[in-house]
């Protein structure tokens, strides 16, 4: 079943256009990754799915359902949650808040799910009365994920997950990453740690100036040898 | 009176002051937080709190309630109601103002919508000045003796106890919405990162209502508890306490509520003790020149935070 469906988008930032008809797809169940050099639209194909940039063509489709062009609270109600690749928490609300208004639409069930949370971040529940501002970097991208996964999406859009963080943390993120697709939540991610994102992804997309350039298996990606020079610097 | 009990003298009614300052600059910090604009029509939204307080006023000592005052305040029920409902009001002015101006202008650039706020400004005075005219108009009549405390001989009012306790009230009323609840909470995120709070599933708009709302009806407060302290309003009184409410908000920290609660009562306390060494006429310039330097040495104030 496809969970997420993008047909030909055509997205930018005012007379700026900067995706010039993009296409992806992610199943359920599945861990989808997106490279791709510096500039390439990445982040903004991210923004173009939560509805934070409007794309002037093109469609949207979650689970079926079009929500090309509606806005972010509404995208987030149908089950896309995502993390952005910078300022992605709430730097002067401690940890529980910032956990809270991840959860700022539902009504009922905060409780259990902020121990799931927890059972996955065990880190941010000794943290949950310091503020945001206060955190490493690692952990703050922990409440940043520990915040998009509040309201049980069934799918994550993460941007960058493991940027600027310690290589031994770069790992346990990923292991994170794992740990919540095994719960059902698909997952869309871009990465600059290209090689070990696609180690655990199922599929990935290779972006260049504003344009699909490669799609394949995980495996697929790494043995080709043009992507390789190009796009994994080797 | 000596020089000591007289500067503590000053530093009591600078607390007075000082309480009516932070009502307004609590507003303006909120509403620069939340969409990151300086209201130059702030001031002009407090004077129209204070006269819709007057009509509220006029009409209550029309209709036959108690009018009598509380004892020992100078003031009675009438008073008091329209104090309440003048604050609804004037926050259902913010958003009727928000909705037929601001929002259109959601997402341009702050300059934009700052010219647009001496627009707004300049209509609000300048409608207060044709209805009501230039001249003085009184809350309050009767002249009310201040009492003499047991503490260095400082004399104070009852009617400004009642602005200090109701002007504390309110800022810790605040400070819960703030903290305990989930509409301030939301208002502070999106303080925080707009775009995390819309991607987060916050409804905004709604935010930037409540903002509108609890800033406007604040700054309301502090215009009626002006009114009460001076018995009089007149229509260029949010004018003359745009400059102060600046100062404060910008010695605290531009868009950090409880920095303008800090910064209300050091430019409130700074101003009146200054008549102790300089003439009165000046007192505007303590807040003007608090403010220059904090712009040169800090500019992102006390508790800023960017
Ligand atoms: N808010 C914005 N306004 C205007 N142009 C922007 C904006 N954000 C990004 N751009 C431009 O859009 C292009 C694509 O940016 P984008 O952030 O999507 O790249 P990316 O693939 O995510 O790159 P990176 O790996 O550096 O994160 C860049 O040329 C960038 O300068
Ligand atoms: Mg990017």
């Amino acid at each position: 079943m496809i969970v997420l469906n993008v047909e030909n988008i055509i997205a930018g930032y005012g007379e700026t256009e900067i995706l010039h008809g993009v296409s992806c797809k992610v199943e359920k169940k599945e861990i989808v990754t997106i490279i791709g050099p510096n500039g390439a639209g990445k982040s903004t194909l991210m923004k173009a799915i939560l509805g934070l940039l409007k794309p002037t063509q093109g469609k949207i489709f979650f689970s079926n359902k079009d929500i090309t062009g509606k806005n972010p609270n509404q995208i987030v109600q149908e089950g896309i949650c995502y993390v952005p690749q910078s300022d992605n928490v709430f730097p002067s609300l401690t940890v529980e808040e910032n956990l809270e208004m991840g959860a700022f639409i539902r009504r009922d069930g905060f409780r259990e799910k902020i121990n799931e949370v927890y059972q996955i971040f065990p880190d941010l529940k000794e943290k949950r009365k310091v503020k945001a501002k206060k955190l490493s970097g690692g952990q703050r991208q922990m409440v940043a994920m520990g915040r998009a996964l509040m309201l049980d999406p069934a799918l994550l859009l993460l941007d960058e997950p493991s940027a600027g963080l310690a290589p031994r943390l770069v790992q346990t993120i990923f292991n994170k990453i794992i740990q919540i697709n095994e719960k059902e939540v698909s997952i869309l991610m871009v990465e600059q740690n290209a090689r070990r994102a696609l180690e655990i992804s199922h599929r990935g997309y290779v972006l260049a100036m504003g344009h699909n350039r490669f799609e394949g298996s995980g495996e697929d990606i790494l043995s080709n040898e043009e992507i390789g020079k190009l796009y994994l610097g080797e | 009176m000596d020089f000591t009990s007289r500067i503590f003298q000053l530093a009591l009614y600078g607390i007075v002051s000082g309480s009516i300052i932070t009502l307004g600059a609590i507003g303006l910090s909120l509403t620069y937080g939340i969409l990151k604009f300086a209201n130059f029509a702030h001031g002009d939204v407090m004077a129209t709190g204070a006269f819709l307080a007057l009509i509220f006023l006029n009409l209550f000592q029309r209709l036959a309630l108690p009018s009598s005052p509380f004892h020992p305040l100078s003031f009675g029920l009438p008073l008091v109601l329209a104090f309440i409902l003048c604050m609804v009001a004037t926050g259902g002015v913010a958003i009727g103002i928000d909705s037929a101006l601001y929002k259109r202008l959601r997402g341009t650039r702050s300059i934009t919508l700052l010219i647009a706020s001496v627009g707004v400004a300049f209509i609000l005075r300048n409608v207060l000045q044709f209805i009501w005219g230039p001249d003085p108009r009184y809350y309050i009549k009767k002249i009310q003796v201040s009492v003499r405390l047991p503490i260095l001989g400082l004399r104070i009012k009852h009617d400004q106890v009642f602005i200090i306790i109701v002007a504390a009230c309110l800022v810790i009323f605040l400070h819960f919405f703030l903290t305990r609840t989930r509409m301030g909470k939301a208002m502070r995120a999106t303080s925080d990162n707009m775009d995390l709070a819309k991607v987060s599933g916050i409804d905004t708009e709604k935010v930037i209502k409540w903002t509108w709302v609890i800033g406007s009806a604040l700054a309301a407060a502090g215009a009626v508890l002006a009114g009460i302290d001076n018995k009089f309003i007149t229509p260029s009184f949010g004018w003359d306490m745009l400059l102060p409410i600046f100062a404060a908000v910008i010695l605290g920290g531009i868009g950090s509520p409880y920095g303008a609660m800090l910064g209300g009562m050091v430019i409130g306390l700074s101003s009146e003790i200054s008549t102790a060494f300089i003439a009165t006429s000046y007192k505007p310039a303590v807040a003007f020149i608090i403010m220059v330097v904090m712009l040169l040495i800090k500019p992102r104030g006390l508790l800023g935070e960017k």
